[in-house]
């Protein structure tokens, strides 16, 4: 009862919005009714068309954001543990870091091309400084004592960095990988939506500019559903990890 | 654990040899820089690489100066920057204002809630085809797009802020006979102002990225249309062009901000702080 009366605002929102669209208050070229949009939506799951492109979304963002969290991780804690390495990179990542990442767009199609590769490479480099950063500044917020008890005892310095340093820095890293997973559905549907051939960024711009507009709202709904639906499986999962945290 | 170390070193009270040595730490930080660019220059110079995959970096210097001597780049940044901050501006204010209603009044917070719990994490920029259907492609359907896309961060940053605030200030105000317009402007705002401001440090390279994507699909002036169509022309030139000349942009506002935050929160105790990024 308490999650329906929660929820009830959006249930409201469903309502208003087909019930302006039946009486006419805005026109139904710019706005479709829900359930035409819900009908096109079915069609195009039966079709088979929201399935291809979504696999096609989804296996640009996720290898891509896999290969981001993997280097970034492994940058950021070789900054905070070698002071070289920091002297070498700190100045490189904040200059790049506040740079827009969609300016990257034309040229990773300039070197991969139309299809996948250029999806991937995009949203590794827009998704690895923010974990980069994350890990970074976990890393380096070690406690002290810590990494002097585990040298004392007499643990190696690899096994001090495995066992120490990262289990300190993950909570930060997990937050900024949080940041860098909204990054990398924003730079998939901008990728898909200025050049792909397919994808669901795609096909909202191929549906869009054939005027089919209630099969546009359905997909338009749909990576925003998607996007919200990894948010929410990212911290249930985020709350398992740090399980052991008081 | 001395090996862990900063990204920058602490500032230090300045006398002349301290100066001196900060001069040199700030070239040191300098250095890495300099070697991308001078290893930029060789990568394209040694012809591994086709001018095309990566043009030389004193070519796109100099495209970027043409550019400027034609005013086109005066142009550009002005309207990418028009577009981006006066969306930040309204997403800035509105922002604000839901949040401090939401923090206020249970049925706006009844309301909103769950929209912006569901509207934070979704990829709002889907929804760009659909402004540009209701808006058009001008600067009106850019701008809703910005704000659409920067006003969630505000609005969770003044919620969270004001909910940390602490209940014996309010209290004490109160007791010596504040008025609720009084507490808000006093002590509710002031004391939130941190968040806040990590709301609004998040929203504004949220703000460019969007602007930069919408003049990327709808075409036209601005650095992100025309760099769509120096991608058309197969100009790989301006395209790097383009890169550099929205890095610059970005670093500069990023910068600016942060700049912004310390000045208004001299009086926070996080300005004893060494500042990161």
């Amino acid at each position: 009862m308490s999650v329906l009366l929660r929820h009830l605002p959006l249930v409201l929102m469903a309502i208003a919005w087909e019930m302006a669209t039946r009486m006419g208050l805005v026109s139904q070229l710019a706005l479709p009714p829900l359930s035409q949009v819900v009908l096109a939506w079915i069609e195009m799951l039966k079709s088979g068309e929201l399935v291809a492109n979504g696999t096609s979304s989804l296996w640009r963002a996720g290898a891509g954001l896999g290969l981001a969290i993997a280097v970034g991780a492994a940058l950021g804690l070789a900054m905070a543990w070698w002071r070289p390495v920091n002297a070498a990179l700190g100045p490189l990542v904040e200059m790049l870091y506040p740079v827009p990442k969609s300016a990257l767009i034309p040229v990773t199609v300039l070197w991969l091309g139309f299809g996948d590769g250029s999806k991937i490479l995009l949203i590794f480099l827009g998704c690895m400084l923010p974990v980069t950063l994350g890990t970074f500044n976990g890393a380096r917020g070690s406690d002290y004592a810590l990494v002097w008890s585990a040298r004392s005892l007499g643990a190696n310095r690899l096994s001090v960095l495995w066992d120490v340093v990262l289990p300190s820095a993950l909570p930060e890293m997990l937050n900024a990988i949080r940041t860098a997973l909204a990054l990398a559905f924003i730079l998939l549907v901008s990728a898909e939506l200025i050049v792909a051939r397919e994808g669901l960024g795609y096909l909202i711009g191929y549906l869009g500019a054939n005027g089919t507009y209630d099969a546009m709202f359905a997909v338009v709904l749909t990576v925003a559903f998607l996007g919200f639906a990894a948010d929410r499986a990212y911290q249930a999962l985020m709350q398992r990890l740090l399980i052991w945290r008081d | 654990m001395a090996r862990l170390t900063g990204i920058r070193s602490e500032t230090v009270p300045a006398t002349q040899p301290d100066a001196i040595l900060r001069g040199l730490a700030a070239a040191g930080r300098l250095a890495p820089i300099v070697l991308l660019a001078l290893a930029w220059e060789a990568l394209a110079a040694s012809g591994t690489v086709t001018p095309f995959q990566l043009p030389r970096f004193s070519a796109v210097l100099t495209r970027i100066w043409t550019d400027a001597i034609a005013d086109d780049l005066a142009l550009n940044t002005a309207l990418t920057l028009y577009r981006a901050l006066v969306g930040f501006g309204i997403a800035a204010v509105a922002g604000i204002l839901i949040g401090v209603g939401m923090s206020r009044y249970g049925v706006v917070r009844w309301l909103l809630d769950p929209i912006v719990s569901v509207g934070f994490p979704m990829p709002k920029i889907a929804f760009l085809p659909v402004m540009m259907l209701w808006l058009g492609v001008y600067d009106l359907s850019k701008i809703a797009m910005v704000v659409l896309d920067a006003i969630f961060p505000v609005i969770t940053g003044t919620i969270a802020g004001i909910a940390g605030v602490d209940r014996q200030l309010l209290w004490s105000a109160r007791n010596i006979g504040a008025t609720e317009r009084e507490v808000l402007w006093q002590i509710v705002l002031p004391a939130a102002s941190p968040q806040i401001m990590t709301g609004l440090q998040v929203a504004l390279p949220i703000a460019l990225i969007v602007a930069v994507v919408a003049e990327m699909l709808m075409g036209g002036y601005g650095l992100g249309g025309a760099m769509v169509q120096a991608s058309r022309f197969a100009d790989s030139r301006g395209v790097f062009a383009g890169i550099v000349e929205i890095a610059v942009v970005g670093y500069v506002l990023v910068k600016a901000m942060a700049l912004v935050r310390r000045r208004l929160l001299i009086w926070h105790q996080e300005a004893e702080a060494p500042s990161t990024l």
